[in-house]
């Protein structure tokens, strides 16, 4: 891990000191009350609710005998729990089932937009937001879930809160929050060919770490990032939780404002220009100081994949698993030993040499249509490796799924021998029945490589999809760039 | 919210950096629509040799000896010790339900992820920042004596051990009001609503787009 490049104070004189950042910009405008010692109470605009982090909020509503407080901010889906496989049959496992109905329940009990399960529009909360239009740039967006740092791409202040915050959400249409500092990674110049989005964030993870970003909020820049598709920039900005990073940005240009119109909660006609004008200011402006800078040369970036227990345990596709005998901190040495164990891996043994037994390609990291269609592109006359047991394709949401079938991508995962499921979280933490068993290797294109994150004992390589394909087809890890 | 003022209690430390909130409470017991019970299947897969769920019971369960909370020694901690970036990873407040349902009153760490960290204060969970080298200390000196104890004194922002070392640490003085009274938030935000609904009508004049 490299030391972060750390940016002179700015002149305070002049009037630079007018300078503000995005998120600097995105908080005054959002301030109900400053508590004047750095906490505020802070406007939501948009929050998503799923099944697993809001029955107790709804409980604890009730308790207290207090009602939302702004029905038409919330949107509701259920999809960490849902099945992938034919739901016409409902939920088979009663206490995924119990806590879908809850939610089903409280939506309906004090009258929020709910997407329900048979519902084409249901999806990943954070792949079915911005498809919506429900997540619009500069708009506060707050979900009880980690990954709600992805609607940043749209220049939103969008942060996962726990449960308790969730409730005072509904109940207030605030939280109190004590400001972060200002990060800002740029990604200089353009990356090579076949390098993604996926490949751009773990390398950020894998340079600054899974701490890296604690307090900050992240706004990513540069060359790299402005050429990224708004898909491209979800899954950076969803990944900046995994360098400890509340919330990610990137600052609107023209990329954001085309993708955001023309979408049923979005803004039209008048309302619109209206909008457009605001939204056209939603960048940091020259001179900003940030508390903290990191630089990252694009070029110089490889297809990434993680050999451990933690997302910043990444490397280069062409790399090898490091020697824990090489690291001087007892710590990260120890961390580096277990996650080796558990892992089934060895000291100094190549990327390319970890064979593989299941493959995923979904979450709400890549599941979207760009997403599919990286796969697709890999897989397309090509059959998965003999070795490997199960390959899942699962769209990120009804209508992807149904922009992907209409393509007839569908069609390639299912030659090449892979699943094609029905949207959902899935895999991703296996909440549902996809899940790995104990000493399974996955390639996956989902966030979290934690120790069980997949199913107990089961092991998670983070890739991109278009490397998850590609790992399907050779059985291993294997370049992108050499296929 | 039970108050947090002064805590004297068992040691239990988990040499562990970057502990996820994943290992703290996996995913199957996020199932539950309930606060509570969650303390039988804290760090699940490492406490228990074999895979649990919601309808197992914990009784029946092979126990990992090796395990912290396993060892006898460490029976009925009410502070947990950790190493750096405690709490990352999922946004899943039963982390903290499940530490606090367990009988920790306190974790201490030389950082917290930041979800963890705000969660922990709603529900009277104390996540105390100490210097890597204090940490250090106490891994020592609780791996030195077999009921090893300490007390954290709120009030005073102190922690003190029985060999005699003392740390001062810092916290918001809001977040250490809300502690020590066990407040309620929402009610306290809601005191405001007048100016939540004034902040509303100028925002709905400006953008009124957010309010169709």
């Amino acid at each position: 891990m490299h030391a972060p490049t750390l940016r002179a104070e700015p002149d305070p004189s002049g009037a630079a000191m007018a300078a503000k950042t995005l998120y600097d910009k995105l908080w005054d405008a959002h301030v109900v009350k400053d508590n004047g010692d750095g906490s505020a109470l802070i406007y939501i605009d948009r929050q998503l609710l799923h099944e697993v982090t809001s029955p107790q909020a709804f409980d604890g509503l009730r308790l207290a005998k207090r009602q939302p407080w702004r029905l038409d901010a919330n949107l509701a889906v259920a999809d960490h729990n849902v099945p992938t496989t034919d739901r016409s049959v409902g939920i088979e496992d009663p206490i995924s089932r119990a806590q879908v109905e809850a939610l089903d329940a409280n939506c309906d009990e004090y009258g929020i937009t709910e997407f329900k399960m048979t519902d084409a529009r249901q999806g990943i909360v954070h792949v079915i937001g911005p498809e919506q239009g429900a997540t619009l740039p500069g708009m506060t967006v707050v979900c009880g879930d980690s990954h709600t740092s992805t609607h940043g791409a749209f220049g939103a202040l969008a942060f996962g809160i726990g449960t308790s915050e969730v409730e005072h959400a509904l109940a207030t249409q605030t939280l109190v929050l004590k400001k972060s500092k200002n990060m800002r990674v740029t990604v200089r110049g353009k990356v090579a060919p076949g390098i993604t989005a996926k490949d751009i964030v773990l390398a950020i993870i894998g340079k600054i770490g899974t701490a890296g970003g604690n307090g900050h909020t992240i706004e990513f820049a540069g060359e790299a990032i402005a050429d990224l598709s708004m898909e491209g920039r979800m899954t950076v900005c969803n990944m900046a939780i995994e360098a400890g990073a509340r919330a990610g940005l990137v600052a609107v240009d023209a990329t954001t404002i085309a993708y955001v119109q023309n979408r049923p909660f979005s803004p039209k006609g008048e309302a619109l220009q209206k909008a457009i004008a605001w939204w056209n200011t939603l960048h940091s402006d020259d001179g900003a100081a940030f508390d903290r800078e990191v630089e990252l040369d694009a070029a110089s970036i490889q297809p990434q994949v993680t050999w451990g227990t933690s997302p910043e345990m990444v490397l280069p596709v062409d790399g090898r698993v490091p020697n824990p005998a090489a690291e001087a901190d007892p710590v990260k040495r120890n961390s580096i030993e277990r996650a080796l164990a558990y892992m089934g891996i060895a000291a100094d043994q190549p990327i390319t040499e970890i064979a593989i037994d299941k493959v995923f390609i979904g979450s709400c990291t890549n599941s979207r249509i760009e997403d599919l269609r990286a796969a697709a592109g890999v897989l397309k006359g090509k059959r998965i490796a003999g070795n490997v047991k199960l390959a899942l394709a699962v769209p990120g949401s009804g209508l992807v799924k149904r922009q992907a079938e209409s393509e007839g991508l569908d069609k390639v995962f299912i030659d090449a021998g892979f699943e094609w499921r029905e949207p959902g979280c899935s895999m991703c933490l296996g909440m549902n029945a996809d899940q790995l068993s104990p000493g399974e290797r996955c390639a996956s294109t989902s966030n979290r490589n934690f120790e069980g994150r997949q199913g107990a004992g089961g092991r998670t390589h983070l890739v991109s999809p278009a490397m998850a394909a590609a790992a399907a087809v050779a059985g291993r890890f294997v370049d992108i760039r050499s296929l | 919210m039970q108050p947090f003022t002064i805590v004297t209690g068992k040691v239990a430390p988990l040499d562990r950096a970057n502990v996820d909130t994943d290992a703290i409470i996996p995913k199957q017991y996020l199932k539950s629509i309930k606060k509570t019970g969650f303390g039988p299947f804290l760090f699940d897969d490492w406490r228990y040799l074999d895979k649990g769920d919601l309808d197992i019971d914990p009784a029946t369960r092979r126990k990992n000896a090796d395990f912290v909370l396993n060892k006898p020694q460490h029976a009925g901690s009410t502070i947990l010790i950790a190493r750096e970036n405690f709490g990352c990873g999922s946004s899943r407040e039963h982390a903290v339900w499940a530490l606090s349902d367990y009988g920790f009153r306190a974790v201490i760490a030389p950082g917290f992820a930041d979800i963890f960290f705000n969660n922990s204060f709603k529900n009277g969970f104390f996540p105390l920042a100490l210097k890597d080298e204090e940490v250090e200390a106490l891994f020592q000196e609780s791996a030195a004596s077999a009921d090893f104890q300490l007390t954290i004194d709120l009030p005073a922002q102190t922690v003190s051990t029985p060999a005699g070392l003392k740390f001062a640490f810092e916290i918001d003085p809001f977040r250490k009001d809300c502690l020590i009274r066990g407040l309620d938030e929402i009610g306290l935000t809601l005191q405001h609503a007048d100016d939540i609904r004034a902040y509303e009508s100028r925002r709905r004049e400006a953008a009124p787009w957010l309010f169709a």
